[in-house]
């Protein structure tokens, strides 16, 4: 597994960590793996591993009450599950960062990932969610880095789509 | 159903707020939030008027914040219906200065006294310990205060309290709704600044 890293999830892992991100709350997504094994070896960031995506609007925010900066990593599938739960967001200002790896967009096999990949960038901004997309590995860096300084240095609430063709074709047929 | 005895809410909370001073407070929407208001309002009381089913993750993230500091989640049954699955994250997480209380009527009050799950089979301990809290447990008694507010000025491991309150509606006590001043006076509160 280790050799078929791409770069742009580590690059992830060195913009949360220099970021000073204490929390990373997150339902697992293949696009993500590496980011949570990373997390998961690091003693100074906590892991909080959610039943559904919308606990951790909920985590981060109660994160920030508490002095920690916290960030949560999901799929395009799990922002439906949030949408109520954003509303937590929009009326206290709290400042938000998503990382969204994206499916129903690029080579997808399953059909039942179309709807809410293809809803997933609207319904966060219906919500108030600042989106910005990345389709190209080298830019992941810095438009994470840039999402994590208006979400903390500005009070924002920021997404970051990944986008699927990032991820290359997933192998659905196992031998 | 069998008549099951039950606590003056207002009465419990006011005792359980009155024996952890120095807790950090989190409550669900709706009479719990009225409740802890009701006990005196504090700096330290962060009231929700929406988000159902935050309260305990909130209390969760503040709580591996400030690993200190005890916090406490109070909030109703159809709040913690909501957000079952997160007695499952707390679980795996199980700070040692989380306690959860649940104020359980087994109805939900604001919308007009339905039944919810809890008066219709649900138990809330079981869930909890299910979920692998296994200080999960049963209050019945107004006196049961004194045993929560021991577990949560201990903070000694994640606690989960599941307590039978009267179905009554005493008067409404309604605190700020503004939720950037309650955020940012919480903040103040332990020493940390506006963005």
């Amino acid at each position: 597994m280790g050799s078929e890293v791409a770069q742009w999830q580590e690059d992830l892992y060195r913009v949360l960590k220099d970021g000073g991100i204490g929390q990373v709350a997150y339902v697992p997504d293949a696009g993500h793996a590496h980011l949570i094994r990373r997390v998961q070896a690091d003693p100074e960031i906590r892991d909080i591993v959610l039943t559904t995506e919308e606990e951790g609007v909920a985590v981060a925010a109660g994160a920030w009450l508490g002095g920690q900066r916290a960030v949560l990593l999901m799929q395009s599938s799990g922002v439906g599950n949030c949408v109520n739960m954003f509303s937590l967001l929009s009326s206290c200002r709290f400042p938000f960062l998503a990382l969204v790896t994206m499916r129903g967009e690029y080579a997808e096999f399953n059909p039942w990932q179309e709807a809410m990949g293809r809803g997933s960038q609207d319904a966060m901004e219906l919500m108030g969610i600042a989106v910005h997309r990345v389709s190209e590995p080298e830019a992941v860096a810095e438009v994470a880095g840039a999402a994590l300084d208006a979400a903390f240095l500005a009070g924002d609430r920021v997404a970051v789509l990944l986008s699927q063709s990032m991820l290359g074709r997933k192998k659905w047929e196992r031998r | 159903m069998s008549a099951k005895p039950a606590v003056e809410r207002r009465a419990f909370v006011a005792r359980l707020m009155r024996a952890i001073p120095d807790a950090l407070v989190v409550t669900g929407l709706g009479s719990p939030a009225y409740d802890v208001f009701a006990a005196g309002d504090r700096d330290a009381n962060f009231y929700l008027w929406g988000a159902m089913g935050g309260a305990a993750p909130m209390g969760l993230g503040l709580a591996l914040a400030q690993p200190r500091k005890p916090v406490v989640v109070i909030t109703g049954d159809g709040e913690m219906l909501m957000g079952m699955g997160s007695l499952a994250t707390v679980g795996a997480q199980r700070p040692g200065n989380l306690t959860i209380v649940v104020l359980d009527n087994g109805h939900y009050g604001e919308t007009g006294m339905q039944p919810s799950h809890t008066s219709l089979g649900t138990s809330l301990v079981a869930v909890a310990r299910g979920c692998g809290i296994e200080d999960a447990f049963a209050v019945d008694r107004l006196e049961g205060a004194d045993a929560v507010a021991q577990r949560v000025n201990a903070r000694g491991g994640t606690a989960f309290a599941v307590v039978t309150i009267a179905a009554e509606e005493p008067p409404r006590a309604l605190p700020a709704r503004d939720g950037v001043y309650l955020k940012n006076r919480f903040r103040a509160k332990l020493g940390l600044p506006p963005f």
